[in-house]
């Protein structure tokens, strides 16, 4: 909830508008009343398998097309170590899986939130395809080397 | 800005925690006396990483025991007074533990233990064991492999008694040799591997019930749930999910605790994923998040001191 205030509070000069949902898939009835969706950020608290869970299932309801780039994990709560449950390796396995990057952050942190909420604006940019030159498949792989690196 | 993630000890895909295996490699079983190991076990300790000691010297021991008695006996007088009333002398005694090692390159076990006579008798009554603590390195080889010459590793640090003694005997330990303690945190991640495999220890003898505490979080109201499991029910699951005896794999964990999870959910409609694992216990031995664990089975001792080495370890880099 409140990264998705802090994504609406940044500077920009476009419409965002923001869903939140606890799992997928969204409901039916109201499928033409919504907008082409540009990016999809699964959630993923380090505290709680069952979030992983979740995210595993709702996978599955997603349309292959979207995985070229539309996709992001965000595995949140790092800043305390020392009560995770989830097995890193796994969620980085799943993002290599799924051919989408997975960032890590601590949304209790109002900084560190504020900068998340920057990254993910600059995410949903460029799948919505604001930026020129720069695609959601090509920024997918430059981040996937850089990773590598 | 990404936080970066600090690697955990099971981030190898494939871990070797033989128990049976090292315990024989230590010799433990066969020529340390029952007796020495005993004061280890049923004991709640409490878990610290300590940093390689600097400049110390196992022949000085004795010389140690008068400046740490000397220097608590100064704190005292300084007025941080840790019994009321009672104006006790406290006695410090450093031994050396020369079985208590995994391997030749571990350096051995040190215990210290804080005895108090009181002034207030005359004849030499015995003396009451007030605090004792030790230093262990059990297979922490990796660790102590990289340290260079004046540097003794002994990771792990376990404390019993009053904590104003541990912050006494801590801070001598930290000024004289330069290092640095901190408390050993287990998170749920690690508790879970430890039940699993403690679960799927064989016992001779009649086990008693393997135990979960979760804490339920973002409640008005603090909840813990507390699950317990027949041995053998547990033990049967774990030999089902193992696949290579000696062996234990991230994978074979998870599908242990799903498991778990789902005969829960089954029954109680509860996702048990959910919650924060926070205490974990069983006939071999028992370990809070808080990084306190008790010992029970002195066949499995190594097993578990290695697990905490490593834990130490991972702390500290």
């Amino acid at each position: 909830q409140k990264l998705a205030e802090a994504i609406l509070q940044e500077k920009k000069d476009f419409n965002i508008s923001i869903h939140l949902a606890r799992s997928l898939p969204l409901p039916s009835e109201r499928d033409h009343l919504r907008p082409r969706i540009d990016l999809i950020v699964f959630m993923i608290d380090i505290k709680s398998k069952y979030s992983l869970k979740n995210v595993e299932t709702s996978l599955a309801y997603v349309d292959a097309s979207f995985f070229l780039g539309k996709v992001c994990f965000l595995v949140t709560g790092v800043g305390r170590v020392n009560a995770c449950s989830i097995d890193t390796n796994a969620v980085c396995k799943l993002g290599e899986a799924y051919c989408s990057p997975v960032l890590f952050c601590e949304l209790e942190l109002e900084g560190v939130r504020g900068a998340t909420a920057q990254r993910l604006l600059r995410i949903l940019q460029i799948c919505a395809g604001h930026i020129p030159g720069v695609s959601a498949l090509s920024f997918v792989s430059l981040m996937r080397k850089s990773d590598v690196d | 800005v990404v936080a970066s993630l600090r690697q955990h000890t099971n981030n190898q895909e494939r871990q070797n925690f033989n128990l049976s295996f090292h315990a024989h490699r230590a010799g433990i079983l066969d020529t340390v006396d029952a007796q020495k190991i005993a004061f280890l076990l049923r004991k709640a300790w409490t878990l610290y990483s300590v940093t390689p000691l600097f400049r110390f010297h196992r022949a000085r021991l004795t010389e140690y025991a008068r400046l740490l008695s000397a220097f608590i006996a100064a704190e005292k007088r300084k007025g941080l007074a840790v019994e009321v009333g009672v104006e006790l002398d406290i006695k410090v005694a450093l031994t050396s533990l020369a079985d208590l090692r995994g391997s030749e390159l571990d350096q051995a076990a040190l215990l210290v233990q804080l005895s108090s006579r009181s002034q207030a008798s005359s004849r030499n009554s015995e003396d009451k064991l007030v605090w004792s603590g030790w230093f262990c390195s059990m297979f922490g080889d990796d660790f102590s492999e990289n340290v260079l010459e004046d540097f003794t590793c002994l990771p792990l640090f376990l404390s019993h008694g009053a904590e104003s003694y541990t912050t006494l005997v801590g801070s001598w330990f930290q000024k004289t040799f330069d290092c640095c303690f901190r408390r050993l945190a287990i998170s749920p991640l690690n508790l879970s591997w430890m039940v699993a495999m403690w679960a799927g220890c064989k016992l001779d003898r009649a086990a008693s019930a393997v135990e979960l505490v979760f804490s339920v979080p973002c409640l008005s109201q603090p909840l813990d749930i507390s699950y317990a499991i027949h041995p053998e029910d547990a033990k049967a699951l774990w030999d089902t999910v193992q696949k290579t005896p000696g062996e234990i794999t991230q994978e074979e964990v998870d599908v242990f605790m799903d498991c778990l999870y789902a005969h829960f959910h089954r029954h109680f409609k509860i996702h048990l994923s959910a919650t924060k694992l926070v205490k974990v216990s069983t006939a071999v031995a028992s370990a809070h998040c808080d990084g306190i664990v008790k010992i029970l089975h002195s066949q499995y001792l190594p097993g578990v001191l290695m697990l905490l080495t490593e834990l130490a370890i991972s702390q500290i880099q």
